[in-house]
């Protein structure tokens, strides 16, 4: 809670420039079964000017698809008290929590936001917090309160404050963002008039690794998200790309063409001990850390066709593990290890899938035309992924049992490869 | 070279010439007469045109300027991109006449380097994409190897699937976007 405070204010703290809030539409689609109903009562004190508050904690909690919404906003003066009588309503109507608060501002530039989540049934408070913040940084406390509902509520802890990164592509120029989870408050860490691609968070969130054709080839880059300061971490000859980095922070997995054919090679995170994995003429790409950092997931096409092969991460035999398509690209881990998401294609199309790696079943999560670059948040229980709607690039959010939908349409650019952190 | 181009040129004057001189112009109808001044209107902004042609032939000549045969295109060296099948990038029979072409181009010239780029469509993902365009370019280098060109005149790159020539979500942009271009270093 607290840690994850301290990285959201740094990275608002350390931007270039935030830039207007994005032209987002939300389209949520899944089914109600087992899902937690909640009430969210209007803060008193937000009135039009601050209910983003209360609508981004909603938006929240719907995208996690474990819980739904007892709509209560026709009691009139809301429920703001933990005392107030008319809880009773809140119960009747099906809700077993309701999230209560209040916005109070403490000087010209500061609110005091707080909030209590209330057992519906029992009338007791679950959780209460109180924070101070300027009008900039509501949607930042909104998704603070929703992770505490969240985990309250269902026990797992939620990842609303974490961040996202993704390539957006606008004419001809390129941006590295960096958004809330929801897509909003972008923010560009890059721009260039050449390709960008595969960026990469450090597990700490406070690094991120990417590609830059800005020499004219492929370059990964690695910098600090608070300073802004970069250097070159691989710069060789041919093509540099697809940086992964390990749990722990202190390597970096890479695809280098410098010796021949697409391989994977291993660095320490400062740019030194440059260790190569793999051989052969095949594609080796893509490589991605498990959890315990013991092995590596990549993308290969060595039997005929681009298929996902685990091996050891200080390289070794490779183990195929797709077999049911033509087309099995881009995986990642979950963080429990158990599984991993990826990219199939089927009858022409690309979908985003899930293995549980034990069993070797396959959940095919997603129908679009050509959904790609699938990662987990960090509490494993959605994936991002980028899809396509007619010609533009959107975001959108699967959880991980594939039962609910959500799509971040963006028309300020086309977005692609995002991926999630902390 | 330079003298097959001028007798290309000459006869394209010749044919404009002839083909205007075949136009009636001998009707007495007033319709035929009006005709017949456009048709002389035709014929004398086309003479004007063959002399400005020959003009300009002629200063070719006096000039010199060699004409470099990357630059002709009626020549074989103008086809400059090899187009690949979905998730391939072995090189069809078909391009065999051009790249000998272009190797036996380098061969005479050891001043001319290429670069050859590998480009894939925008399906799928951009990292095995990116691999993928890097063996395309490959492709298209063995090939040029085993046709006697020198390595130290040719480098690859791979632009995945971030360069589309043809824009768009159809069979028709992706055959476009899937291939390796031959750049000259010069160009």
């Amino acid at each position: 809670m607290i840690s994850g405070w301290r990285v959201g204010l740094l990275i608002l703290g350390c931007g270039t420039s935030w830039l207007a809030q994005a032209a987002m539409t939300i389209d949520i689609t899944g089914g109600e079964a087992t899902k937690i109903p909640v009430a969210i009562s209007p803060f008193e004190g937000a009135g039009q000017q601050y209910r983003v508050v209360t609508d981004v904690v909603a938006a929240d909690l719907l995208r996690s698809g474990e819980l739904s919404l007892v709509d209560i906003s026709d009691l009139n003066p809301p429920l703001v008290e933990p005392t107030d009588a008319r809880f009773g309503v809140a119960k009747q109507r099906g809700a077993e929590a309701v999230v209560l608060g209040k916005i109070v501002p403490e000087n010209d530039h500061e609110l005091d936001v707080r909030f209590r989540l209330m057992d519906a049934v029992q009338q007791t408070q679950m959780a209460g917090y109180s924070y101070t913040a300027n009008v900039s940084q509501l949607r930042t406390i909104a998704h603070k309160i929703a992770d505490v509902v969240y985990q309250k509520l269902t026990g797992v802890p939620g990842i609303f404050s974490t961040h996202i990164a993704y390539i957006m592509q606008t004419g001809s120029v390129y941006r590295l963002q960096v958004a809330d989870s929801d897509g909003q408050n972008a923010q560009t860490v890059l721009k260039s008039t050449e390709p960008l691609m595969s960026p990469a968070w450090s597990p700490d969130g406070n690094k991120m690794a990417y590609v830059s054709f800005e020499k004219g080839h492929a370059v990964v880059y690695e910098q600090s998200m608070a300073t802004g300061k970069r250097f070159v971490l691989a710069g060789f000859h041919g093509s540099n790309s697809a940086p992964a980095w390990s749990p722990d922070g202190s390597k970096i997995a890479m695809v280098l063409t410098r010796d021949g054919g697409s391989q994977i090679y291993v660095v320490r995170a400062d740019g030194s001990g440059l260790t190569r994995l793999t051989s052969g003429g095949a594609i080796n790409t893509e490589p991605n850390w498990s959890p315990d950092g013991n092995t590596l997931l990549f993308t290969s096409d060595r039997d005929g066709s681009p298929q996902i092969y685990s091996m050891p991460s200080t390289g070794g035999q490779p183990t195929r593990l797709t077999f049911d398509s033509k087309y099995n690209v881009s995986p990642h881990w979950s963080p429990d290890g158990k599984s991993f998401v990826f990219v199939t294609r089927n009858e022409g199309q690309f979908h985003i899938a899930v293995m549980d790696v034990a069993s070797g079943q396959v959940q095919v999560l997603t129908n679009g035309d050509n959904d790609e670059s699938p990662s987990f948040a960090p509490n494993g229980k959605m994936i991002l992924y980028a899809t396509q709607m007619g010609d533009n690039g959107d975001l959108a959010v699967v959880t991980s049992d594939g039962q609910t939908h959500e799509q971040l349409v963006n028309t300020e650019g086309y977005m692609e490869e995002p991926v999630w952190g902390r | 070279m330079r003298n097959s181009l001028l007798v290309l040129l000459i006869a394209g004057v010749l044919a404009g010439c002839s083909s205007e001189a075949t136009k009636p112009d001998n009707s007495q109808a007033d319709a035929a007469r009006l005709a017949a001044e456009k048709a002389a209107a035709e014929k004398a902004a086309a003479d004007k045109a063959a002399a400005e042609a020959a003009a300009r032939a002629q200063q070719q000549q006096v000039t010199a300027q060699p004409i470099n045969p990357l630059n002709d295109p009626n020549s074989i060296l103008a086809q400059r991109s090899v187009y690949f099948a979905f998730d391939k990038s072995n090189i069809t029979s078909e391009y065999q006449p051009m790249l000998q072409a272009h190797a036996a181009y380098l061969v005479a010239h050891t001043n001319a380097k290429v670069q050859l780029q590998g480009n894939c469509d925008n399906r799928g993902s951009v990292e095995y994409n990116l691999a993928l365009g890097q063996r395309r370019a490959d492709s298209v280098k063995n090939a040029l190897h085993l046709l006697n060109v020198p390595d130290a005149q040719m480098s690859t790159i791979s632009y995945g699937k971030e360069k589309p020539r043809a824009l768009g979500n159809n069979e028709a942009a992706w055959a476009q976007n899937r291939r390796t271009d031959i750049v000259y270093q010069s160009e």
